[in-house]
């Protein structure tokens, strides 16, 4: 390989110096099969205020490449924080190095075509109000109003309020001897990441209410903010923390259970999206985050839910928090069904999962950072609104329960048998809202729980939302998703309450 | 496997040395500064079914600093590339940037860092392997079997410096291979070799011990109805219930705030079991024994003393704020190094302790269910199987438990093992982590299964 070229241009002082395509091109060799060079650059800044007391204000900057290489069969990776000239060329050496090394002992015997095809593309967030239209200090006084907003009683105990804002901008260049071209991707994203939660204290009951339990994000600037109603909501998350300390405990019995879209986000994610992962049906994923009760055989007739349940791949929900054009295998990304009509259509697994099942997939081969190696991960995991209001879906339940908000997550390994809880939850009784109780859960099974769905809201409570603590992987890798949902009504779910 | 030599990395330790002593250089007579410095240089080898699935290296260092000056200060953290020229830039830049904030935030009540100088050196890099020797050993003993698993082998390395003159620096070089021998769809025998040197006996008995769980595992799994069983938790399982009560259990703030799991333990004289007792035990972890303040930790921190909650860990910001002195615990105030005492039931009398009831192997993806009751559910995992009159019976498919601590390593723990096994944390999430545990098995009278 080469070593007579410049070193990748830093971004300090401005994530994603223009030149950096070209810079990263220049090390593109054809005396390899294929490789490709990643290159992340992100820039953050976090705020918070806690009882009236600015927290510490952080900023990061994170910056490094992936090289990966394919060749004589061999797959191997080599990341650095050190873009200078020589660690460059010293990472993509020992790149490949590690796929020599592994020729002809790999889970796949050389890429896939897919994988080796030199895309060339862009995709940027689109940003309607850039945080450049606020000071830092606009940013603290917001805060410290929305905090104080929280301490509405003396049984607040603990109270906060805080914003994250990441701007990643990440290359990606591609070529070798077998690809017909060399390509180039850029992609920026600026993701927003807004919070608020007050804790309730009595005696040994404590009541946290929260922000969308951190689901209320996406990609975007300043309006992030008003999608979600952030600078209105402190008194009513204050107020419900206060409310839940007198509430009794959640009924324990079999029952109709309509979840808010802040509760969809963790349903779908856990019941659906990981079992549907390529990988883990693969089983690389047997050692850490588990397999899948969803086995190959399945895709094509398999009734995941009941004909109302639709769910789609979705990277191009403007403001989502997955929202891309290419995977960063380099694969274009487009909107697929996974489940229509309740029948398992397609899986989660990008270009390699797919050629080593012979399945149909999607463009979601990601890498948390610049340090992690691209895996099969949800990105924007939707369920398509349906036809009924939120009224009606509370009119048809006689006896049941409206949770909102995750709290507590837990499932097997095979994805399969759950137990979720939720930060607030209110009686159904005789199709009308009743009576708020305290430390709701539910239990089931994911196999029978979407068939069990009775009932899909409409766009009126359709919301777009996303989590940054997808974990997965070997090394361990936490990415960010997205999801969006109406409310969901669901019928003999297993209910239960808390012990005090 | 070929060999594959590391890639030459400037030696981490000068790396830090010069660029925290630039660092400190350039601030004004006013100011405060702490660094704080991270990295690994790490290969990672990724198996499925034998194969390699992934295989590569990370090489990565950072920087976090707090410039301070009175009350006011920002934080910052950045990558470093390792060029001396390139750092320097992003410190100077970072530097402008901290005092830019600085200018703009108020004073800052709970600001508390370290005056005295504790300097210290931990240096431990004995004998890894070389991870292609290490690989060569690893197929060997997977072949014939479905092995899946990850390898991570080489150097971490933590630093504190601040412009006061304290230098703290800790390095180890470990390996961890954590793998499954996989016999059929969510049965699997479960193991871990980690360590600072590698021993051909003893990953030869570990292999040992899974070929044999794997043949117990080919019998004919049972259905177990929810119900309450009577249980053995091998110390892999006692480490996720560890681990729960690792999540706020024993931090300061947590309990002023009223938001620890063992809040009814402050509340309502709640009590473990008389024989549990919890230390944070740094001294025989293998984490870092300084803080990112730069304090020094203690040797011991105990939190649970005879089954009655003791001191809590206490981070520099919540020990100003809530008026008690700091014993050096991180911002989550978590423990990096638990350690369980053992008890006097002899682990091979484990099974015949148990008589009839569920040998639980690993649990998995725990969470509470109702958190101020400390009440958790979670799943068995791997290899958990029903025993009668101490003997195996066959495998079990799995289980959710949901139940609370209270009552599992309290009025229902009758014996916790005599061996406390060492555990070193898998965890490469952002980094490989240099976090333990020590934790024996522990026999419970009685468990909640409810799925």
């Amino acid at each position: 390989m080469t070593s007579a070229l410049a070193p990748i241009p830093t971004s300090v002082g401005a994530v994603g110096a223009p030149d950096t395509a070209a810079a990263l091109t220049a090390w593109i060799s054809t005396e390899v099969d294929f490789c490709s060079l990643r290159h992340v650059a992100r820039r953050s800044e976090s705020v918070e205020v806690r009882d009236g007391v600015v927290e510490p204000v952080s900023t990061s900057l994170d910056e490094g490449v992936m090289v990966t290489v394919w060749h004589q069969g061999g797959l191997g990776y080599a990341a650095t924080s050190d873009i200078s000239q020589s660690g460059i060329e010293a990472t993509l050496a020992q790149a490949r190095r590690w796929a020599e090394a592994t020729a002809g002992i790999t889970v796949i015997d050389g890429p896939p075509a897919a994988a080796i095809e030199a895309a060339q593309g862009h995709f940027e967030t689109d940003v309607t109000t850039p945080w450049t239209t606020t000071t830092l200090a606009d940013r603290i006084a917001l805060l410290t109003e929305v905090e104080s907003q929280l301490r509405i009683d003396e049984r607040i105990v603990d109270s906060a309020a805080w914003l994250q804002r990441v701007d990643t901008d990440s290359t990606i260049v591609s070529g070798g001897r077998l690809a017909a071209s060399t390509g180039a991707i850029t992609q920026r994203t600026r993701v927003v990441h807004p919070g608020m939660m007050a804790v309730a204290n009595s005696g040994s009951n404590t009541q946290r209410r929260s922000f969308g339990g951190g689901s209320f994000n996406g990609q975007g600037g300043v309006e992030i903010l008003e999608r979600f109603g952030f600078g209105e909501a402190a008194p009513r998350v204050a107020e419900q923390a206060i409310e839940l300390l007198d509430a009794p405990n959640a009924p324990t019995g079999d029952m109709h259970l309509l979840l808010a879209p802040d509760q969809m986000i963790l349903q779908i994610h856990e019941s659906i999206g990981h079992p549907l992962e390529l990988d883990r049906i693969l089983g690389d994923e047997r050692n850490y985050a588990g397999t899948s009760f969803v086995t190959p055989d399945m895709f094509g007739s398999y009734q995941y839910g009941s004909p109302l349940l639709n769910v789609t791949f979705d990277p191009d929900v403007a403001g989502q928090m997955a929202s891309y054009a290419f995977d960063d295998d380099g694969t274009p990304a487009e909107r697929q069904y996974l489940i229509r009509d309740g029948v398992l259509e397609r899986g989660l697994g990008g270009a390699i999962s797919q050629a080593r099942t012979g399945l149909d997939g999607v463009a979601n081969s990601r890498a948390c950072n610049w340090n992690r190696p691209p895996i099969d991960r949800m990105a924007n995991l939707n369920v398509e609104p349906g036809d009924s209001t939120f009224d009606e879906l509370v009119a048809q339940v006689e006896r049941g329960i409206y949770m909102e908000t995750n709290n507590s997550w837990s499932i097997d390994d095979s994805r399969n048998k759950f137990q979720f809880g939720c930060e607030y939850a209110t009686l159904i009784e005789d199709g009308e809202l009743t009576t708020t109780v305290r430390n709701p859960g539910y239990r089931g099974i994911s196999a029978t729980f979407w068939r069990n769905l009775v009932g899909v809201g409409n766009r009126d409570s359709f919301t777009v939302m996303g989590t940054p603590n997808c974990g997965k992987g070997e090394p361990n890798q936490v990415i960010e998703v997205g999801h969006a949902s109406p409310a969901c009504l669901f019928a003999d779910v297993a209910v239960f309450g808390g012990d005090q | 496997m070929t060999a594959v030599e590391p890639a030459v990395a400037p030696n981490p330790q000068d790396h830090f040395t010069a660029l925290v002593d630039w660092a400190c250089s350039q601030i004004q007579a006013s100011e405060t500064l702490l660094a704080t410095y991270t990295g690994e240089d790490s290969d990672f080898v990724r198996l499925n079914g034998g194969a390699v699935r992934q295989a590569g290296s990370v090489r990565q260092r950072s920087l976090s600093l707090d410039l301070i000056e009175g009350s006011r200060h920002a934080d910052g953290d950045i990558r470093l590339s390792g060029d001396m020229a390139i750092d320097q830039a992003r410190v100077a830049e970072l530097l402008d940037q901290l005092r830019e904030i600085r200018a703009v935030v108020p004073e800052d009540p709970y600001l508390l860092y370290a005056t005295d100088d504790a300097s210290s050196e931990r240096i431990d890099r004995r004998a890894i392997p070389a991870t292609d020797e290490a690989l060569a050993a690893i197929t060997a003993a997977g072949s014939g079997h479905d092995l899946v698993g990850i390898f991570a082998a080489g150097d971490t390395f933590s630093g504190f410096a601040n412009s006061l003159g304290q230098r703290n620096w800790f390095q180890t070089a470990t390996f961890n291979f954590d793998w499954c021998f996989y016999l059929r769809a969510d049965k699997a025998a479960k193991n871990t070799y980690a360590g600072f040197e590698w021993n051909d006996s003893a990953f030869g008995t570990k292999v040992d011990w899974s070929t044999q769980q794997l043949e117990a595992l080919k019998r004919e799994p049972v259905e177990l109805s929810p119900d309450n069983y009577r249980t053995y938790l091998a110390p892999a399982a006692v480490r996720e219930l560890t681990d729960m009560l690792a999540w706020d259990g024993f931090g300061l703030k947590a309990h002023r705030t009223k938001s620890s799991p063992l809040l009814r333990m402050a509340t309502d004289g709640a009590t473990m079991a008389p024989g549990l007792t919890i230390t944070e035990a740094t001294a025989t972890g293998t984490a870092p024994n300084f803080s990112d303040t730069g304090f020094a930790r203690p040797d011991s921190v105990t939190l649970i003393d005879g089954g009655q909650l003791a001191d809590q860990l206490v981070s520099p910001r919540s020990g100003k704020e809530f008026g008690v002195e700091t014993n050096g615990a991180n911002t989550w105030e978590a423990p990096s190094s638990l350690a369980v005492a053992p008890g006097d039931l002899a682990a091979t009398d484990a099974l015949e302790r148990l008589d009839t009831g569920l040998f639980v192997g690993n649990l998995w993806y725990l969470n509470f269910s109702d958190r101020a009751a400390c009440r958790t559910t979670g799943m068995t995992r791997f290899a958990t199987f029903w025993v009668e009159g101490g003997e195996v019976v066959a495998p079990v498919n799995v289980l959710r438990f949901d139940d609370t601590i209270y009552r599992v390593l309290g009025d229902n723990l009758e014996a916790l093992t005599d061996d406390a096994e060492v555990l070193l944390d898998p965890g490469t999430y952002h980094q490989r982590s240099t976090d333990s545990t020590t934790v024996p098995g522990a026999l419970v009278s009685e468990m909640s299964f409810t799925l």
